[in-house]
């Protein structure tokens, strides 16, 4: 087991959230967010990664008073800070927005009886999709769930209204929702930093009529939520979250929350705002007192039309995404763009330099990266295989130049859609191999079950767990499959092999492989995919952003033996660059693209990928590592 | 005295690169000399060689962190390429500070898209003031091409509403906590970039 001692970033030290009270600091809403949760005294902070969320717990896994974990997915997360509120304590959960989905079946039921110490859900809202597969707005879990809404604006609401969220749960008894954008998490602004407050906790009292939710007991508790959806109402009139900026051309009023009200202020300064941080439930008395000062109402909310619907409803009028757009940033320019001509304002003239697109610079794959051999193979079998990818750094395989994947939906779902498409393949599909590709996080997170139900089944595929011990795509975070925990603490390592063998995989369908090794994980995915059963091909190897992996010498081409084939080049690596092209005539009268590549030897780490890609062999060792224009680009830069 | 002006520079580059500790130090600069600054950053998947921007907005008191197209004053630009990307940020008659590297992304080694010859000149010929910093050879003559950043922030520091020394003071006080044996290379870093700004020709149309 590897043991790391815990170096000086890890504990944080000189970090701006851990500034004393009363200093002004610049922070992101995220560690805004975690600085308010440590304020307000919380015992327990536990989530998954994901984008934008992902530096909440990272921040909070530096303050010694309370206790952080990355828990496998998001509902074992929001569980495990429920069974936290049980004992008194303040718990704190983190999310992305889809983790919610997966969370949901906890919160829908644990706000039947509600809570006993305060607990906080954030929710991250990837609003303009920088990170995720969709736009949802996370608002609807409020009406759907019966809890409060909180919606910071930017960093220092964030940390106010995570200690303010904790007061209202505790007050109600209900989980609080902090539903943040990605404006906010990734946003940093100045914040001045308040005392920590501890919050002793009571110890849990047992009260199986309360926490045991039987249909029984839920009949009994279920008008509680009501009662509490009435006094909350109440509330959400008279709290300071929701407050009126004056302006003084009335012709139009703004109901705005999050920071659509900071693009508000800056589009129309003279336009007065009702400004709601508590966003559900909405205080319709004082919107109903706004609208009749104001000419006309427009609700200038991201992405869904929830207040605007809600307004409406009650009988006010309101416009709203009549006029806006449903998807993506309300961001200054846009809303000129949408509600100057309600202000006679003329049409903003065109920019005053032209936008121009050079190419796409999608992300790629690291050099190096385990998974650009897995991906290397699986375009090879392109045409014999469909191909179920997951959510992870390995769905950039779906790109160029692997081209490698068919589907990828939501966490885990590789391996159900996969036996989907096993189990209603039509007679054209017949010759067809299946496979799922799934990260060692993703496949924890909630692909277990899915191969669960392959066995369970007999589906005829191949699942090809890609273990590089760490989550990868929001940063290489630690998880079960990693061997140490938050603060690279040693921590028990999930085995694959014995995981999927208790599945039900059988022993001989097991294969572990190095994805650095091409001819062999080449071999072993084809005899795989031609055995029609359930099996697995556990590809091991660290990635290259954690201190797992270690480099070895560079590689160069050299440029009398590389025939100009480009097959290096399907490898993927970043370090790999075309030094010139050239044409060749072949045999049929047509000619071929030849390029003739380089390998940057800063760059490169040495993998050997494209070493076993080369036929002509001329990726050698390189003698000595000269400094390149391109380790400026790909190394950590001297101020990380 | 804080200039009552706001001042919104858009940071552009490649995953990598140092952009978002490079408006990290801006912002950092701002708030010490007494303005409210904020800063925002889309990296997305940009650990994986991506396009970074960050957008940093400095003045007496900021509502949005969003600068919009065609409204930011400065553009400070780590490659070619994505500069010119990010050219239509910038207001009439804003800078552009473009560090002269050419990072071709594989979708180009490939053969599937074109890097474009000549980005500054394309920039010059509609109307941006561009300044041409080879921040990889002032970085490499000083033996460290991780300095590239700090050349860049050198570079910039002229354009900033507070004094150059401010902005290195805060360079210099990352180094001091966590890499102090770096101090000296960066003061001279930032020192070469401010001078190569000063000797870069602009050429507006």
């Amino acid at each position: 087991m590897v043991q790391t001692a815990i170096s000086g970033s890890a504990t944080g030290v000189g970090h701006p959230a851990l500034a004393p009270a009363g200093e002004c600091v610049l922070l992101s809403g995220n560690e805004a967010i975690a600085r308010g949760v440590w304020e307000s005294g919380a015992r327990l902070a536990a989530a998954y990664p994901g984008t934008p969320s992902t530096e909440i717990l990272e921040t909070l896994s530096l303050f010694p008073e309370l206790y952080a974990q990355w828990s496998v997915n998001e509902k074992v997360a929001l569980e495990v800070a429920i069974g936290a509120s049980l004992t008194g304590a303040r718990a704190f959960c983190a999310m992305k927005q889809v983790g919610m989905n997966v969370a949901s079946d906890a919160l829908m039921t644990i706000t039947v009886p509600g809570v006993a110490g305060g607990l906080v859900i954030a929710i991250a809202d990837d609003i303009g999709l920088s990170s995720s597969q969709n736009e949802q707005d996370s608002r609807y879990w409020g009406r759907f769930a019966h809890v409060p809404i909180l919606e910071p604006a930017d960093s220092q609401e964030a940390l106010e209204m995570a200690k303010h969220a904790f007061e209202l749960s505790e007050a109600h008894a209900t989980p609080v929702i902090l539903r943040c954008t990605t404006r906010v998490c990734h946003v940093k602004a100045r914040v001045t930093l308040g005392e920590r407050v501890a919050h002793d906790t009571p110890g849990f009292r047992r009260d199986p009529a309360r926490w045991v939710v039987n249909p029984i007991n839920a009949q009994r508790q279920l008008p509680l939520q009501g009662e509490r959806d009435r006094q909350l109402a109440l509330v959400t009139e008279t709290t300071a979250l929701n407050f009126v900026t004056r302006g003084s051309d009335r012709r139009i009023g703004i109901v705005a929350s999050g920071p659509a009200y900071l693009h508000v202020r800056d589009a129309f300064p003279e336009v007065p705002v009702l400004k709601l941080g508590l966003s559900y439930p909405v205080p319709f008395g004082l919107v109903a007192r706004f609208a009749a000062e104001v000419d006309e109402l427009v609700v200038v909310e991201e992405t869904e039309p929830l207040l605007e619907q809600a307004i409406r409803a009650e009988g006010i009028a309101a416009r709203g995404k009549d006029l806006l757009p449903r998807l993506g940033e309300l961001t200054p320019d846009v809303l000129r763009r949408a509600l100057g001509p309600l202000l006679g304002e003329p049409v903003a003239p065109p920019l005053p330099y032209p936008a121009v697109t050079p190419f796409p610079r999608p992300p790629t794959l690291c050099a190096a990266c385990p998974h650009s051999g897995a991906y290397y193979v699986l375009a090879r079998l392109r045409k014999k295989v469909f191909i179920s990818g997951d959510i992870g750094c390995y769905a950039l395989g779906a790109g160029p130049p692997w081209n490698a994947l068919d589907t990828v939906v939501a966490m885990g779902a590789s391996m159900g859609i996969a036996l989907g498409l096993d189990k209603a393949r039509s007679a054209a599909d017949r010759s067809k191999s299946i496979i799922a590709v799934i990260g060692d996080s993703t496949f924890l997170h909630m692909g277990m079950q899915g191969l669960l139900d392959i066995v369970y089944h007999q589906g005829n595929v191949t699942v090809i767990i890609l273990d590089n011990r760490t989550t990868a795509m929001t940063g290489a975070q630690d998880n079960a499959s990693s061997g140490r925990g938050l603060h690279k603490e040693d921590a028990p390592r999930v085995s694959f092999p014995q995981l999927v063998a208790a599945l039900g995989v059988r022993p001989e369908r097991i294969r572990v492989v190095d994805p650095y090794q091409l001819p062999v994980l080449a071999r072993t995915i084809r005899e795989e995919t031609e055995i029609p059963e359930p099996s697995v091909v556990i590809a091991e190897r660290p990635c290259v952003l954690t201190d797992f992996y270690h480099a070895t010498p560079p590689y160069r081409a050299v440029d009398e033996d590389c025939t100009g084939c480009g097959n290096c080049l399907n490898v993927g690596c970043p370090a790999i660059q075309v030094s010139r092209t050239g044409q060749k005539a072949l045999k049929t009268g047509t000619t071929t693209e030849l390029r003739f590549t380089v390998i940057d030897p800063v760059v490169c780490t040495g993998c050997g990928l494209c070493v076993a890609s080369c036929g002509p062999k001329a990726i050698v060792a390189a003698a000595a590592v000269q400094a390149d224009i391109g380790a400026a680009a790909q190394s950590a830069c001297a101020t990380c | 005295m804080l200039k009552p002006q706001t001042l919104d520079v858009y940071v552009c580059g490649v995953g990598g690169q140092g952009v978002m500790t490079a408006a990290d130090v801006l912002a950092q600069a701002a708030i010490a000399n007494g303005y409210d600054c904020k800063k925002s950053e889309i990296a997305g998947l940009s650990q994986r060689g991506g396009v970074v921007t960050s957008q940093v907005r400095i003045g007496a008191h900021i509502n949005s962190p969003v600068i919009g197209p065609g409204c930011a004053d400065l553009l400070l630009a780590f490659e070619l390429a994505e500069a010119l990307r990010a050219a239509h940020q910038l207001k009439s008659g804003g800078i552009a500070m473009v560090n002269r590297i050419r990072l071709p992304p594989p979708v180009v080694s490939l053969g599937l898209y074109r890097y474009p010859d000549d980005s500054l000149g394309q920039m010059r010929a509609v109307g941006v003031r561009v300044y041409d910093i080879d921040a990889g050879a002032i970085a490499r003559e000083l033996g460290d091409l991780r300095l590239v950043n700090t050349v860049m922030l050198g570079a910039v520091a002229e354009f900033l509403p507070f004094p150059v020394a401010e902005l290195e003071a805060q360079l210099i006080e990352r180094f001091r906590t966590r890499k102090p044996a770096l101090i000296d290379k960066n003061r001279r870093a930032f020192a070469a970039g401010h001078q190569a700004a000063h000797a870069s020709p602009i050429l507006a149309a």
